[in-house]
């Protein structure tokens, strides 16, 4: 029998939950989510960090969860497309949205685009606010979707960006 | 397309990893931001014994001005590094080279030094690097030493650090006078490895002439190469230099070699025509700034 | 009367749940299952020597390591033929391990299960195979010269060869004023959803029963296939389509090795076992699609009229033939697009070579076709000199001429037979929607400034809608929810919006009423499947005849509670009423309660239709004869052939004139796929479906070598469209309903990615002058074209 593995106690916040599991070094930060914990809304397309489909906000940076190993961002804070919702579970900005843009169709990588715009919206709050056509193209760039011909998701990213003007405006009321 | 097993290591700080790394020898991999090594990782195109997770050395996630130019630690991201102001203004040619490295979300968590280290003859910065005679400095628990590009890279996806040893950051040099930079470059898809990238350093006399001009080489050969075009364009007026000479002065030295996108014919007249561009666009850069 | 629901563009109810990380895909089911990986051959053509697993036995968390001498009877023999036909006479179909010999790199040979994905990967990487290697055949060429062959006894590796003809082209084509002779070739692609396939089975020992999971587009026909092979009873087998991560035509075909074997190691180990394929199992062991080589023959008089068209060509079928030659066919069928071809003639070779298999994506032969029908319409207006879109009016069939018999069989078996469409007018639109007339003004000004653009345009008629069938179960329950039930399965489509739209429609209930199933056995039991653009039509049409039946029967059950006649009701949202008599109501959940006369109530509502509830005429059944308890109803949708939509694709292009870069500029896409039953996702389908074209023509190809190793099996190399190799589209609908239906409906799912080669050579040629005669391009490629053009001047 080949020894056993070396397990590793990993810590993270996910979604503002703490959470632990005790797995091998080895154990893909995308499989960490959907099997040890079972968040399975973060979906994996190539596990080679071309398509997008894995992506989740690692202390507020959006990054490819196939690329990296979980024991290795013990200790981050970890947003997946689960913590993307508003506090009362109703869709966030961007899923609310990418429905309202019918900005999905089979869905399997829409998790990944839901994850990248809304760090592309959060991340630089005065760089992003009411991104162009050619603007929210480009942040939806390094993500592959084989349903959608991305046109209505490069809608969902602007009319994303009103949903959260609109959010703003009120909260500031 | 899981990883093998590998033992891990996580050193806290820079002495340990140094140590960690001299007592694993050849059986030690640094794992940094794993944007090229996960990946390979994955397909089992690698499979080392041990890895040495670096990412908690927070004293290397640095990007950091110095009178002779920028320097970048080994865990600063590309992210960091392309997001700097101050290292915008002092040295424009890493954030227009790197806004062509992959896509953000890679940016975010791969690390500058890494891809030098990795020295794929596709990455960009391993051409800004060279283009403006750079160096690394390695270091093992027993010593430093610093190494110079033209020295650094080796081969295709092989570079001077040995086992053992740890690129604890690189150095980008000032370019001096007055100097302008671009990068240009032709990948299939946006944010694609380049079929050929260029970038180009133009520096002007006082009267805004040619006084030297130079382009570094990604997806051409082995490793990135680097070539003195000043003999084509020099005492040329910066807005009327004969840049195609340029790039067919470039274009003739370079023997790049086919793949699946790319012929080796076309390569070569990519190097010539993005030569030109690059070296135009360097030009009215440095007449700007 | 409530606002209609039927052909609006309502938003999808399958959303939410997909948007909040709570869609359920294969992979997502089973984490207490064990995990199964394969062991899969490195080499393109190969005699198995010896496999050695003596390595693996020492992984720790390995369960079982299984080859095909450890598969039982039916388990390990050849997958079925799915569709055979008389030409069909080599059919050629693969082991689910392999036995004696692999075909091609990524045939599975042995499978491993294990505690999890990870350590049955550590087992096959210790799993040695011996081989004695065979010469591979790759590529058309080298199977068209059949010095080597695939299969020992396929002489000429020659699979199937069809030959179809109305009329004597070769003479009509001799006797025209003008001929002209093209070679045409188009490379492979691949379907690559972004999922991958997926089995995961659950045996109930203590049941008898065995329920699989799999990421398909055919779940019926899974289950017989699997029920067939393992020996079970058809009604101890349930087989349920999950959340499925688009499909494309690649998960069509079934059953795939996995869906045998996954069930097959459930049931033998007693446990559930799973398996999710990686990416890069996808590139090898699934199917790939479009490599036909092409020869057209073509006479055509002064005004560029067909007189006759005589096609030849190749298609790479790849190692095995389990789904047939259905795209072949398509292929010399459709290829007429919306002309008329004069005399025909179409031979085709469906050819073996060391590769992976061929099966269906998305266009499923029409891509070729369109390429190279369209090509040919390009090339009579250059040899004429006359406008490319003049020539296509010319021979296009008219509306008038509809229905219109081109005397030949379709892929569904059926006669060939448009049966409406209105070409001229989908024309006319599109030239004013792109601005064809004015386009040489743009170009001129492009001219001026250094940069060089063209346009092009691209025309095809796309057979939807196929049978045999499709049903529908629609079903009221008393609390007024309406649950429907179709056997075909959903891919991303907006099936649970679009049916429910029909349903909410036809009943005259609220939308958010109607809950949809699709692809799962447990639910419906009949169905073919999702493929060919036909799940709106079929299944459309079958939920519409269901409600029809449930909507006469709550009638008749209203009329008698509210002493009506049934003709005088209708129902408004949920509620049936006396039409123009406000106060006569009864909600459809009370009328659900009726319709199922109970002894027992289970809550207060069900009172009311217990023995003591109300008086009732004593002298008849509480069920009419013949009738039954419930509010639902099950019908079927069997058409009598397919029915035809048509589109017209124009796009303009910009190419660097030094680094031979193409980008388009503008996409502009008329369409006429019937009634539409929700616009905006229709307009969905056609944008994916172009963003697909694109990929075909200027991006994706399967790259083999010579020793048959595919060079790009990643999405690093195989290069699918990002958003920003993708153009924005301008879509504009023409709606002409199939008579053959009662919705008229066409089917919408393929139609964007069929003329992608088509306009897009079109504009190519347009912009730079230069003949171009296979697809897909790349800039490198266009430069070697410029460069052999400027030789020849």
């Amino acid at each position: 029998m080949t020894a056993a593995e070396q397990r590793h106690e990993v810590r993270l916040t996910v979604n503002g939950v703490p959470r632990r599991a005790v797995v091998p070094a080895r154990r893909l930060l995308s499989d960490f989510l959907r099997h040890d914990l079972r968040l399975t809304g973060t979906h994996v397309g190539c596990e080679h960090g071309v398509c997008g489909a894995c992506t989740v906000l690692v202390d507020g940076r959006a990054m490819r969860s196939c690329l990296q190993f979980a024991v290795s961002v013990d200790g981050a804070e970890v947003t997946t497309v689960e913590g993307c919702l508003r506090p009362d579970g109703s869709l966030g900005p961007v899923q609310q949205a990418f429905q309202d843009c019918h900005g999905l169709q089979c869905g399997f990588c829409t998790p990944g685009f839901v994850t990248t715009i809304t760090a592309y919206l959060d991340d630089r709050p005065d760089d992003h606010p009411d991104p162009n056509a050619e603007e929210a193209r480009e942040a939806i760039a390094g993500n592959l979707c084989r349903c959608t011909g991305y046109q209505n998701i490069v809608a969902a990213v602007q009319r994303a960006a009103e949903i959260r003007r609109a959010d703003r405006a009120e909260a500031s009321q | 397309m899981k990883p093998a097993p590998f033992a891990y290591h996580r050193p806290d700080s820079v002495d340990e990893a140094l140590q960690v790394l001299a007592e694993l020898g050849a059986d030690g991999k640094v794992l940094a931001g794993g944007q090229s090594l996960v990946p390979l990782l994955n397909m089992r195109l690698a499979a080392p014994t041990a890895l040495v997770d670096i990412n908690r050395l927070d004293q290397l996630a640095y990007v950091r001005i110095e009178e002779s130019g920028v320097r970048v630690g080994a865990t600063a991201r590309h992210a960091d590094v392309e997001r700097d102001e101050a290292t915008y203004d002092a040295l424009p040619l890493l954030r227009q080279a790197l806004t062509h490295v992959a896509h953000p979300t890679i940016r975010n968590r791969g690390t500058t030094v890494g891809s030098l280290v990795h020295a794929d003859p596709s990455g960009e910065m391993t051409a800004v690097l060279a283009l403006l005679g750079g160096s690394v400095e390695i270091r093992t628990a027993a010593a430093t030493r610093t190494v110079a590009a033209a020295d650094f890279f080796l081969g295709p996806l092989e570079s001077a650090v040995g086992a053992g040893e740890l690129a604890a950051s690189a150095h980008f040099p000032l370019p001096e006078g007055n100097a302008g930079t671009a990068w240009v470059e032709v990948a299939r898809r946006h944010g694609d490895y380049a079929i050929c990238g260029v970038g180009a350093l133009v520096t002007l006399d006082d009267d805004l002439r040619v006084a030297a001009a130079r382009a570094a080489y990604i997806s051409v050969d082995a490793t990135p190469v680097v070539r003195d075009l000043t003999d084509a364009v020099a005492g040329q007026p910066h807005d009327a230099a004969d840049w195609a000479a340029a790039g067919a002065l470039a274009a003739g030295e370079l023997d790049p070699e086919a793949d699946i996108h790319a012929t080796a014919a076309y390569r070569r007249h990519l190097a010539a025509v993005l030569t030109a561009r690059a070296q135009r666009a360097a030009a009215t850069h440095a007449e700007q700034r | 009367m409530s606002t209609r629901i039927f052909g609006e563009p309502i938003p999808r109810r399958e959303d939410p749940r997909l948007l909040s990380g709570q869609g359920r895909y294969l992979d997502d089911l089973g984490h207490g299952a064990l995990a199964a990986a394969f062991v899969r051959s490195p080499h393109a053509h190969a005699r198995i020597v010896d496999i050695d697993v003596s390595d693996a036995l020492e992984v720790e968390g390995l369960v079982a390591i299984y080859t095909h001498e450890d598969l039982p009877g039916q388990v390990g023999h050849p997958l079925p033929l799915l569709i055979p036909h008389p030409t069909l006479t080599q059919a050629r179909t693969p082991y689910p391990l392999a036995k004696d010999e692999v075909n091609h790199v990524g045939e599975a040979i042995v499978m491993v299960v294990a505690t999890d994905r990870y350590l049955a990967e550590d087992a096959c990487q210790r799993i040695r195979v011996d081989y004695d290697f065979l010469p591979p055949v790759v590529g058309i060429e080298q199977s068209r010269a059949a010095d080597l062959l695939v299969h020992d006894d396929v002489p000429d590796n020659v699979s199937a060869h069809m030959l179809q003809e109305v009329g004597d082209a070769p003479a009509a084509i001799d006797a025209a004023p003008h001929r002209l002779h093209l070679d045409l070739d188009i490379e492979r692609s691949a379907s690559m959803p972004m999922e991958g396939k997926g089995v995961y089975a659950r045996w109930d020992a203590d049941d008898r029963s065995l329920r699989v999971y799999t990421s398909t587009q055919a779940s019926t026909s899974v289950r017989a296939a699997i029920a067939a092979r393992l020996g079970l009873p058809l009604d101890r087998v349930e087989v349920v389509a999950p959340d499925v991560g688009g499909g494309f035509g690649v998960k069509i075909m079934h059953p795939w090795p996995e869906e045998v074997l996954v069930p097959w190691a459930s049931i033998t180990l007693g446990r559930e076992v799973t398996w999710a394929e990686d990416r890069r199992e996808h590139f090898v062991s699934s199917a790939h699609e479009r490599a036909q080589q092409h020869q057209v023959d073509v006479g055509f008089d002064d005004d560029g009229r067909l007189l006759g068209l005589d096609v030849t060509f190749w298609h790479d079928n790849g190692a095995y033939t389990p789904y047939g030659i259905i795209v072949p066919i398509v292929t010399s069928t459709q290829l007429l697009g919306p002309y008329k071809p004069g005399a025909y003639r179409v031979e085709f070779f469906s050819l073996y070579t060391n590769t992976v298999l061929v099966t269906p994506y998305r266009g499923a032969g029409r891509p070729q076709g369109c390429f190279v029908m369209e090509r040919t319409m390009d090339a009579i207006a250059a040899y004429l000199g006359l406008d490319r879109t003049t020539v296509r009016e010319r021979n296009f069939i008219q509306p008038e001429e509809m229905p219109y018999d081109h005397g030949l069989v379709f892929q569904d078996g059926r006669p060939l037979v448009y049966d409406s469409g209105d070409y001229p007018a989908t024309l006319e639109k599109l030239k004013k929607l792109v601005g064809w007339d004015e386009f040489e003004v743009f170009r001129e000004q492009a001219r001026a400034d250094g940069r060089r653009v063209g346009i092009g345009i691209g025309c095809y008629v796309e057979g939807t809608g196929p049978g045999p069938y499709e049903g529908g179960f629609v079903k009221v329950e008393t609390d007024g929810t309406v649950i429907v039930a179709t056997g075909l399965t959903s891919q991303g489509q907006g099936h649970q919006t679009a049916f429910a739209q029909v349903v909410a429609e036809e009943l005259g209930v609220p939308v958010d009423k109607v809950v949809v199933t699709t692809g799962d056995t447990r639910r419906f039991k009949y169905a073919v499947g999702t493929f060919a653009s036909r799940a709106a039509v079929m299944s459309g049409n079958a939920v519409a005849l269901a409600t029809r039946k449930v909507r006469e029967k709550a009638l008749r059950i209203a009329g008698d509670a509210l002493e009506a006649d049934p003709a005088d009701l209708e129902i408004v949202d949920g509620v049936v009423q006396v039409k123009g008599t406000p106060g006569a109501t009864i909600p459809l959940s009370t009328v659900a309660v009726l319709s199922n006369p109970l002894r027992y109530a289970f809550d207060e509502e069900t009172k009311r239709a217990t023995q003591f509830a109300a008086p009732a005429d004593v002298d008849k059944p509480p069920i009419e004869e013949g009738g039954e308890p419930g509010l639902e109803a099950t019908a079927y949708y069997s058409p009598p052939r397919s029915t035809f939509a048509n589109g017209m694709h124009a796009a303009i292009v910009e190419t660097d004139p030094e680094t031979a870069e193409i980008k388009i500029l503008r996409y502009c896409v008329v369409h006429d796929c019937g009634t539409l039953i929700n616009p905006r996702i229709v307009e969905g389908q056609i944008h994916g479906g172009v963003a697909q074209g694109v990929g075909g023509a200027l991006y994706e190809r399967m790259v083999y070598d010579e020793s048959g190793q595919l060079l790009n099996a990643s999405y690093m190399d195989f290069l699918m469209p990002y958003a920003t190799e993708v153009p924005n589209i301008e879509i504009d609908h023409l709606e002409t309903p199939s008579p053959l239906n009662p919705l008229g409906l066409k089917g919408a799912g393929e139609a964007g990615v069929i003329p992608g080669s088509a306009v897009l050579s079109s504009a190519i040629e347009d912009a730079e002058g230069i003949r171009i005669t296979r697809m897909p391009i790349s800039p490198s490629e266009l430069y070697h074209l410029r460069q052999k053009e400027s030789t020849t001047r």
